[in-house]
């Protein structure tokens, strides 16, 4: 089968140009969206879109909550909205929508009736301080009834967008403003190269299903999104050093593929979490919780989570650098694990 | 702004449109009727049940604002569709949920309408067009614009009705809901209940507009205050309004003056309400007032009238006694019903 290089950005548009053609309930919905020569969404994933689905782009005022709650409305009559935030931090303002309305109305119904939408939200640590800049996974990781995706490459980007838009579940989809590979006026400074060899047809990543992006046999390191590309620089590292460190990607954060973790950590005995979001209470204690409970037996160190500190992020160049987690640290965190045990 | 607001008087609101009855059918009345009494003896049972302990959670009632509900839904069609709020069991029951059903879902049964998952704050059924009640203030009005949405992108003659308390049009939910609906002209009728209060606090404390209705001309559509306790005005407004949002030509926000002649929720005296305010609002309540009117056009007698009554009571004795025997869920049905 043929393939193409395509970045997060560009994938993610094939993705909604393949649904929006097969499916005529899918619709997107969002601020700044469907306007010739606007901007295509924040990052650009649905620049020029308007040229054939005109009828299907809703641009909304900047009115988070309305716009989130006007697709759990259109979903539950039976449409397939894949909404959009700008920046993932204004789910705020949608936060009682998204808690609960979004993820509540099926189980407050018995099971009755369905929603089958897609919110899509960009993360990520990046150079724009407090209230643009956030990881937002922590605050919705508790929260029953909501799906949770992060692609760290573009093929599972656009597998993944059509699984959510197929799902028939609210399905909230982070992606990281510097793996999205846009270009022009709206290209982010530090990206990092997240493209893929996307192949022609039609294809879904399942969601709950994670993935080993390098084996190893002495230390797991689990991270998604930037820091996945970070872990991966920091196995190279170690690998140097003789430390055999094996690198899984979630994928999902709900459903989580703990089968893949346990897997890994029977094989390794050892653990290292990384995020970029503050340590405290995020994936990184779930995962350190969940093995305590379930693989004490397995383990011969303790889980070491690498993460941000329990600061907003910082603006200034040299404090957001010491604020997000590098190979440096990851791969530091990994022989410290292997020197106690 | 494609639609001048219009703006309603309050001297107006008084005199808002004159039921002319002689021209409706009686049966039609009658039904409304006793859509009415059926509403406040449910909620005078429940409420009863509630306070001897019988009935689990919380409740908030509907008495006194009969009118609203089946007023409104006497507007609509099977398939449109209505939001309602922690107050929802008038709603419920205006848009067709059967007693047992409601009953049962406040007992907690799994023949409840949401199998017990909802309770009383959360009561709904979608195949009714009733959405599960968002008790949230103001929390139910985007997805009325959503629905309503949907409807126009797929060419759908049905229309949306947002059911809210006076207190929801301070939040901003209110405001990016009823804004997106104005601009692109959605089958939507806004219905604001204005009973006055908001749990204790009264509405002039919290509203500085002369009338709700005010607030439309903000997002450029019409505004009407109507006597929410006259029935016949609120069937006739609403339908007014219905019809122009299954036209094409977008949103009204009705504000229905009403009365709460029972507690906010629960054991709430209702100390904050005056004495002299209240004697006024039980002589001006809705179903005394309809039964009055229906007396004096001739449409029933005393005797038809008492006999929906005890029709009524008896319908109800059977709801209540049907839900109490109805089985329990399993615990671990608090499991199912997450993901399709």
């Amino acid at each position: 089968m043929s393939t193409r290089r395509l970045g997060i950005v560009e994938a993610l548009r094939e993705a909604l140009v393949e649904e929006l053609r097969r499916d005529p309930r899918v619709f997107l919905i969002g601020e700044d969206i469907g306007i010739p020569g606007g901007w295509g969404g924040a990052f650009t994933v649905t620049l020029g879109l308007e040229k054939e689905f005109a009828d299907r782009m809703v641009n909304t005022p900047i009115s988070e909550a309305g716009l989130t709650g006007a697709a759990l409305g259109a979903a539950m009559m039976g449409m397939r909205p894949i909404a959009d935030v700008q920046y993932s931090d204004f789910l705020f303002c949608a936060m009682d929508q998204m808690a609960n309305q979004v993820a509540k109305m099926r189980y407050m119904s018995g099971g009755k009736l369905e929603v089958p939408m897609v919110m899509r939200a960009p993360v990520g640590v990046t150079g724009r301080g407090a209230q643009h800049a956030q990881m937002m996974e922590p605050y919705f990781l508790p929260l029953p009834g909501i799906k949770i995706v992060c692609p760290a490459t573009a093929y599972d980007a656009k597998g993944l967008l059509k699984a959510a838009v197929r799902d028939g579940n609210p399905v909230l989809m982070f992606e990281h403003k510097l793996l999205y590979g846009s270009k022009g006026p709206r290209s982010e400074t530090g990206s990092v190269d997240a493209s893929s060899d996307i192949p022609d047809g039609d294809y879904t990543v399942p969601i709950g299903k994670g993935i080993v992006r390098r084996e190893g046999k002495d230390v797991t390191i689990i991270a998604t999104l930037l820091m996945m590309h970070r872990a991966v620089e920091a196995a190279g590292i170690l690998a140097e050093e003789g430390i055999s460190a094996e690198v899984i990607d979630p994928r999902s954060l709900v459903p989580f593929d703990w089968d893949l973790v346990k897997g890994s950590v029977a094989k390794t005995g050892r653990v290292v979490t990384v995020e970029e979001s503050p340590k405290r209470g995020g994936l990184g204690a779930e995962i350190a919780a969940t093995l305590a409970e379930e693989m004490i037996d397995f383990l011969v160190a303790p889980v070491k989570r690498v993460a941000a500190p329990c600061t907003p992020a910082p603006f200034s160049p040299p404090m957001e650098k010491f604020y997000v987690p590098d190979a440096k640290r990851i791969a530091q965190a990994a022989r410290d694990l292997i020197a106690i045990s | 702004m494609k639609e001048p607001a219009k703006k309603t008087a309050p001297e107006k609101a008084a005199s808002a449109p004159k039921s002319a009855s002689t021209s409706y059918d009686a049966q039609w009345l009658l039904g409304l009727y006793r859509r009415m009494v059926l509403i406040r003896q449910f909620e005078d049972r429940v409420k009863y049940l509630f306070l001897e302990g019988v009935m689990p959670g919380t409740i908030h009632q509907y008495q006194g604002q009969e009118a609203c509900g089946v007023g409104v839904c006497a507007a609509l069609r099977a398939d449109d569709v209505i939001t309602t709020t922690h107050r929802p069991h008038g709603h419920c029951i205006s848009k067709g949920m059967n007693v047992n059903s409601a009953m049962a879902e406040l007992f907690g049964k799994v023949t409840g309408c949401c199998k017990g998952k909802g309770g009383s704050m959360h009561m709904g059924d979608l195949s009714l067009g009733i959405v599960p009640a968002v008790a949230i203030v103001g929390g139910g009005l985007p997805l009325t614009t959503g629905m309503a949405l949907s409807f126009k992108m797929r060419k759908q003659p049905r229309v949306a009705v947002g059911f809210m308390g006076d207190g929801a049009t301070n939040e901003g939910a209110f405001h990016e809901a009823v804004n997106m609906s104005a601009i692109w002209d959605l089958p939507v009728l806004w219905v604001v209940e204005n009973n006055f209060y908001g749990a204790s606090t009264k509405v002039e404390m919290v509203v500085k507009t002369k009338h709700i209705s005010d607030r439309a001309c903000a997002y450029g559509i019409p505004g009407l205050t109507i006597d929410g306790n006259d029935v016949l005005a609120v069937y006739e407004a609403a339908r007014e309004a219905v019809d122009r949002a299954r036209s094409g030509k977008g949103p009204t926000l009705l504000e229905l003056l009403t009365y709460r002649i029972t507690g906010h929720s629960r054991r709430d005296p209702c100390l904050y309400q005056p004495e002299e305010e209240r004697k006024k609002a039980l002589a001006n309540e809705p179903i005394g007032r309809f039964a009055r009117h229906l007396l004096a056009k001739g449409i029933a007698d005393q005797k038809s009238l008492d006999g929906i009554l005890e029709s009524v009571k008896a319908e109800i004795e059977t709801a209540v006694t049907r839900a109490m025997s109805d089985p329990e869920p399993r615990p671990e049905d608090a499991l199912e019903d997450m993901f399709v």
